[in-house]
C-alpha cells in the first residue's frame, strides 16, 4: 500500500474508533439510566460486587433488594456491551496508530506532532484502563474514561490534525522513542489518576448520600487508595521519561541535557507538583482533599505542557511544538542574534 | 529550658522564646514536611514565568525582540530578573531552602533508620483488637503448634527473637522502603550537585564552519560562547577539527519531498597534537574529544561571492554564510566589502538553492538541494559603519550611512545572479560575481563536567523511588494462648505502615494459611490413620 493509502486508512480507523467509543459511551450511559430505575440504594456498595466479577460489574447498587429482574438484566447487558465496545474501539484505535506509523516514509513511531501525541495518549489511557480494569475493579470508571478519551480524540481530530511528515533529523533517535513512550504511558496513568481524584473530591463532598452515577463510585477511602496506586505507577515512569531518557536525548541532539526550554520546564513543573502530591499524602493536614487537588493541578500542568504551552511560548525547540518548522536547523533563529565581528 | 528559667526568672513571660529556642523552632519549621511541601509548590510556581517570557539564556534573539516590543514592561521585568528566571536570587532562594530542608530532614532520618535496622521488631501490643486489621479464631491445636506455623509462614520477614515460651510472634517486613526513600532524597542532592558542577565549570559554544575548513579549539573560533562562572579559558581542550566533506540525502518524493535527511560531516580531528583521526559526525551522534563534545546541529549554504570595486580591484571574495529561513533553504545573507573604493559596498538578500519564479510568488526555492542556485540581492554603497570599532553582526547590514543602488533610470536594481554570472553595478560602482557554492555546518561545542554524576544521581533516585513506592512495610502479629475452656484463642493483626496500602487481603490470606495448614495437617493425620488401619 502507498503511504497516502496508509494515511487515509489511519484517518478512517480514527473515525471508526471514535464511533465505537461513542457507541460504548451510549451503552454505558444506558447502563446508568437503567440502574437508576432500579430502586435507589441506601448504602452504595456497587463497587464491591463489581470487584468480585471483574467484567460483570453492571450489578445494581442494591444487588440484594428484590427489584425488576428485567431491568437488572438489561443493566448488566448494557454494562458488558459498553466495555466490549470500548475494547473494540481500543483495537481499532491501535490499528490507526499503526497505520499512521506506516504512512510515514521512512516508517516511524507515530508521535511526531501534537495530533499524533494526542492520538497515542488517548490510546494508552484506554488501554491502561482496560488492563487495570480487572485488577482494580474499575468498571464503574468506564463512562468517565470513555468520555474523556472521546473528547480528547475529537479535540485531536478537529483542532490538532496535521498531515503526516517524517521526523526531523534531531528526532530520529532511539532515546526519543523511549522518552516518548514512557511520557505517554505516564501521561495516561496520570490522567486516570486525575479522574479518580476528581471523583474522590465529588464523592467525599456528597458523602454516603450520593445519588446517580456517584452512587456507583467506590467509597472515598478506596478512591484515594486507587489514586495513589495510579500515581505511584505513573510517577517513576514520568521520572524516567523526563529526567533520564529526555535529558540523554537532549544531550545527544543539542549538546546540553537540560536547557530550560519551555517543554522541559513544564515537565519539571509537573514532576514537582506530583512530588508535592506524594508528600501531601504523608503530611498532616494535607491528606485527602488537598492532596486530591494537587493531583488535579498535576494533570492540568501535564496536558498544558503538550497542548497549551505551544500557544504561549514560541521558543521551544521540541519539534512537535512547532509543526511548521520541519527544517533541519533548529538553531537558525539563535544565529541571527549573535554577533560575529 | 528549666535551667534557663531559673537563671533569669524575671525576664520570662509565658510563651516567650529565647534566641536559641527561636533558632531551634525555625529549624524545626524549616525541616518539617509541610515546609518541604510548600517549597516544592513554590518551586513549581516560580518556574512558570521562565517558560512564558523569553529567556536570555535560552533564546537571546527572542528575548531582545520581546524587549523591543514591550518598552514599558522591560525595565520592570529586568529588575525582577524575569529574563533570566533560573539564575535569579529568588529562584535560587527557593531551591537552596529546599536543599537545606532536605538535609535537615534526612540526616536525622538516616540516623533513626540505622538504629531501626539494628533493633528488633517491636514487641506484640497487648491489645491486638485495637488495630484496624485484626482477626481472631479458636482452634483445638496447642498454642505452640499455631505459633510454630506462624513462624514458618512469616519466615521471609524479620521476626522478633523471643523467649521460647512467649505467647506471640512479632514480624516485620519492608524495612527497605525507608532505605529507598533515603536513597531517593540523597540522590536528589547528588543530581543537584552534578547540575551545579556542569553549570559552573562547563561551557556551551557554537560556531559555523564552512565545509573544507576547520577550527582550532580556542576562543576566537567561537561565534558564541557561554562559559560557566568558574570556567577558565585554560580549561579548553587542545584540539583542531577539519570538516573535510559533507553529505546530505534529499527526499525527492513522498510527502516529505524536499526535506534533508541523513546529513553527515566527515571530519578529521587531532587532540593535543596527536595523530589525526576520522569521524562521521551526524545529528544525535556527537563526537567526544577529551572532555569536549562536538555536535552537528545544522547546515546551510555559503555562496562564494566576489565584489570588485569602482577601481576594478577585488574588494571581497569568499564563501559567505547565508542562514536558511524555511524548509526549502531559501537563505538570507549579507555581504560587506569595507575595502571597496571609492565607496564601501554592501549586499543584502537571498540565496535560493533551486531558484524558481512566478508572478504571484516572486522568487522562491522549490527544493533544498542546490539544483539551480541563484542569489537575489540588493546593493548598497556608502559607509558600512564598520570603522567605528563597534561590534557588528555579520548578518546585519547597518543602513544608516549607505544608499540603495538604483538603475540609472531610477528603477529598482537587483543583483540577480545564477551560478557563474557577473553583474556590473550601475554608475561604475563595481561588480558582483557569484563564483561558486560551498556549504557550512553549525557545530555546537561544549564541556559538561559532572554529567555522569547527574546521570548516576537520577538513576539512583529512580531506584530509590521504586523502593519507596512499591515496598510495603507491614508488621504482623500472631498471638495464641489457652482460654478458659481449654481451646486455643488465636489473634492475628497486620499493620500497614505506608499510605496507600490495603492489608485486609493480607490478613485474610494469612488467616487462611494458618487455618489451611491446620487442615492439611489434619488431613495428613487422617490419611495416616487410614493407611495404618488395615494393619
Ligand atoms: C528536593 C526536594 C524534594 C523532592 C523532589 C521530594 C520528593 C519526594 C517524593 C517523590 C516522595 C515520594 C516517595 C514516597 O512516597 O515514599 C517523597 C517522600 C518523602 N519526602 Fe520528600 N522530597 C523533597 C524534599 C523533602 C524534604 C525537604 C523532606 C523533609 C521534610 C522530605 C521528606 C519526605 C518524607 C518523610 C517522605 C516519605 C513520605 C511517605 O512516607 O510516604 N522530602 N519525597
Amino acid at each position: 500500500m502507498t503511504d497516502a493509502g496508509w494515511e487515509a486508512l489511519s484517518n478512517q480507523a480514527v473515525a471508526g474508533a471514535g464511533v465505537l467509543y461513542f457507541l460504548a459511551l451510549l451503552a454505558l450511559l444506558a447502563e446508568l439510566v437503567v440502574a437508576r430505575r432500579v430502586a435507589e440504594p441506601a448504602d452504595a456498595t456497587a463497587y464491591e460486587s463489581g470487584a468480585a466479577g471483574g467484567l460483570t460489574v453492571a450489578i445494581g447498587p442494591d444487588a440484594e433488594a428484590p427489584t425488576d429482574a428485567d431491568d437488572r438484566r438489561r443493566e448488566a447487558f448494557f454494562g458488558r456491551l459498553g466495555l466490549l465496545l470500548t475494547g473494540l474501539a481500543v483495537v481499532v484505535h491501535g490499528f490507526a496508530l499503526l497505520c499512521r506509523g506506516l504512512a510515514a516514509d521512512p516508517n516511524r513511531v507515530p508521535w511526531g506532532n501534537m495530533y499524533e501525541f494526542t492520538l497515542s495518549g488517548t490510546f494508552w489511557i484506554a488501554l491502561l484502563f482496560l488492563v487495570a480494569l480487572r485488577r482494580f475493579a474499575l468498571a464503574w470508571m468506564a463512562p468517565v474514561v470513555v468520555g474523556v478519551v472521546l473528547s480528547l480524540l475529537m479535540l485531536a481530530v478537529l483542532v490538532l490534525y496535521a498531515p503526516i511528515a517524517p521526523l526531523t533529523e534531531a528526532l530520529n533517535s532511539p532515546w526519543l522513542v523511549i522518552h516518548v513512550v514512557a511520557a505517554i504511558i505516564a501521561t495516561a496513568a496520570f490522567t486516570l489518576g486525575g479522574i479518580s481524584s476528581v471523583l474522590y473530591l465529588l464523592k467525599s463532598r456528597e458523602g454516603a448520600s450520593s445519588k446517580g452515577y456517584l452512587a456507583r463510585v467506590p467509597a472515598p477511602a478506596d478512591l484515594d487508595r486507587l489514586s495513589y496506586r495510579l500515581h505511584a505507577f505513573a510517577f517513576p515512569v514520568w521520572t524516567f521519561a523526563v529526567l533520564i531518557a529526555g535529558p540523554i536525548w537532549a544531550y545527544e541532539a543539542w549538546s546540553r541535557y537540560w536547557g530550560w526550554d519551555p517543554k522541559e520546564v513544564w515537565a519539571l513543573i509537573t514532576w514537582v507538583v506530583y512530588a508535592a502530591y506524594l508528600h501531601a499524602r504523608a503530611t498532616a493536614g494535607w491528606r485527602g482533599r488537598k492532596a486530591a487537588w494537587l493531583a488535579i493541578v498535576g494533570v492540568a500542568t501535564l496536558w498544558f505542557n503538550f497542548v497549551g504551552i505551544n500557544y504561549f511560548s514560541s521558543t521551544s525547540q521540541h519539534a512537535y511544538a512547532a509543526p511548521a518548522s520541519h527544517h533541519a536547523s533548529p538553531e537558525v533563529g539563535n544565529l541571527l542574534g549573535e554577533s560575529r565581528t | 529550658m528549666a535551667v534557663e528559667t531559673r537563671e533569669r526568672p524575671a525576664a520570662r513571660r509565658p510563651g516567650e522564646l529565647t534566641f536559641v529556642e527561636l533558632l531551634r523552632w525555625c529549624w524545626r519549621q524549616l525541616t518539617s514536611m509541610r515546609t518541604a511541601l510548600v517549597l516544592l509548590l513554590l518551586l513549581a510556581l516560580a518556574a512558570i514565568p521562565g517558560s512564558v517570557i523569553p529567556q536570555e539564556e535560552v533564546d537571546s534573539l527572542k528575548a531582545s525582540q520581546w524587549q523591543d516590543a514591550h518598552p514599558d514592561l522591560t525595565p520592570v521585568y529586568e529588575r525582577l530578573g524575569l529574563f533570566d528566571v533560573y539564575g535569579t536570587p529568588w529562584f535560587a532562594a527557593i531551591y537552596l531552602l529546599l536543599t537545606i530542608s532536605l538535609i535537615g530532614c534526612f540526616v536525622p532520618r538516616i540516623a533513626v533508620y540505622a538504629k531501626a535496622l539494628r533493633s528488633q521488631p517491636p514487641a506484640t501490643p497487648r491489645r491486638l483488637d485495637r488495630l484496624p486489621d485484626h482477626a481472631t479464631y479458636r482452634t483445638d491445636e496447642t498454642p505452640d503448634q499455631v505459633l510454630a506455623r506462624a513462624r514458618a509462614l512469616l519466615a521471609g520477614q524479620r521476626i522478633r527473637r523471643t523467649d521460647p515460651d512467649a505467647d506471640s510472634v512479632s514480624a516485620e517486613r519492608g524495612q527497605l522502603r525507608e532505605a529507598g526513600n533515603l536513597l531517593f532524597h540523597v540522590s536528589v542532592l547528588v543530581v543537584m550537585a552534578g547540575f551545579a558542577i556542569g553549570s559552573l565549570f562547563g561551557y556551551q559554544g557554537g560556531m559555523i564552519v564552512v565545509v573544507g575548513n576547520g577550527m582550532s579549539n580556542d576562543l576566537t573560533s567561537y561565534d558564541d560562547f557561554n562559559p560557566g562562572s568558574l570556567f577558565g579559558e585554560e580549561d579548553l581542550d587542545d584540539f583542531y577539527l577539519d570538516i573535510e566533506d559533507f553529505d546530505v540525502e534529499w527526499m525527492t518524493s513522498g510527502p516529505a519531498q524536499g526535506q534533508a535527511r541523513k546529513f553527515v560531516s566527515h571530519v578529521r580531528y587531532a587532540e593535543d597534537g596527536g595523530e589525526p583521526e576520522e569521524y562521521d559526525l551526524r545529528v544525535n551522534h556527537p563526537l567526544t574529544i577529551g572532555d569536549t563534545g562536538v555536535f552537528l546541529i545544522g547546515h546551510g549554504y555559503a555562496p562564494v561571492i566576489t565584489i570588485r570595486d569602482g577601481n576594478g580591484d577585488v574588494a571581497y571574495s569568499g564563501p559567505t554564510v547565508f542562514l536558511p529561513e524555511d524548509p526549502s533553504f531559501r537563505s538570507i545573507g549579507v555581504v560587506k566589502a569595507p575595502d571597496a573604493r571609492p565607496q564601501q559596498i554592501g549586499l543584502e538578500g537571498w540565496f535560493f538553492p533551486t531558484y524558481a519564479f512566478t508572478e504571484e510568488t516572486g522568487p522562491f526555492s522549490v527544493f533544498g538541494d542546490a539544483k539551480n542556485p541563484a542569489i537575489s540581492m540588493q546593493a548598497y554603497v556608502g559607509d558600512l559603519g564598520m570603522d567605528a570599532g563597534r561590534s557588528q553582526s555579520v548578518y546585519v547590514l547597518d543602513k544608516s550611512d549607505v544608499e540603495l543602488v538604483e538603475s540609472p533610470d531610477g528603477s529598482m536594481f537587483r543583483v540577480d545572479l545564477a551560478l557563474g554570472d557577473t553583474v556590473d553595478l550601475p554608475n561604475g560602482a563595481g561588480s558582483v560575481t557569484f563564483e561558486g557554492l560551498e556549504r557550512w555546518n553549525k557545530l555546537q561545542v561544549s564541556q559538561t563536567p559532572g554529567r555522569w554524576l547527574t546521570l548516576v544521581g537520577v538513576v539512583l533516585a529512580l531506584l530509590g523511588l521504586l523502593g519507596s513506592l512499591f515496598i510495603r512495610p507491614r508488621r504482623t502479629w500472631v498471638r495464641a494462648r489457652r482460654d478458659e475452656q481449654g481451646d486455643t484463642l488465636v489473634e492475628v493483626a497486620v499493620l500497614a505502615r505506608a499510605g496507600g496500602d490495603d492489608v485486609s487481603t493480607v490478613l485474610a490470606d494469612l488467616l487462611a494459611a494458618l487455618k489451611q495448614d491446620e487442615q492439611d495437617e489434619q488431613n495428613e493425620q487422617d490419611e495416616q490413620h487410614e493407611r495404618e488401619e488395615p494393619r
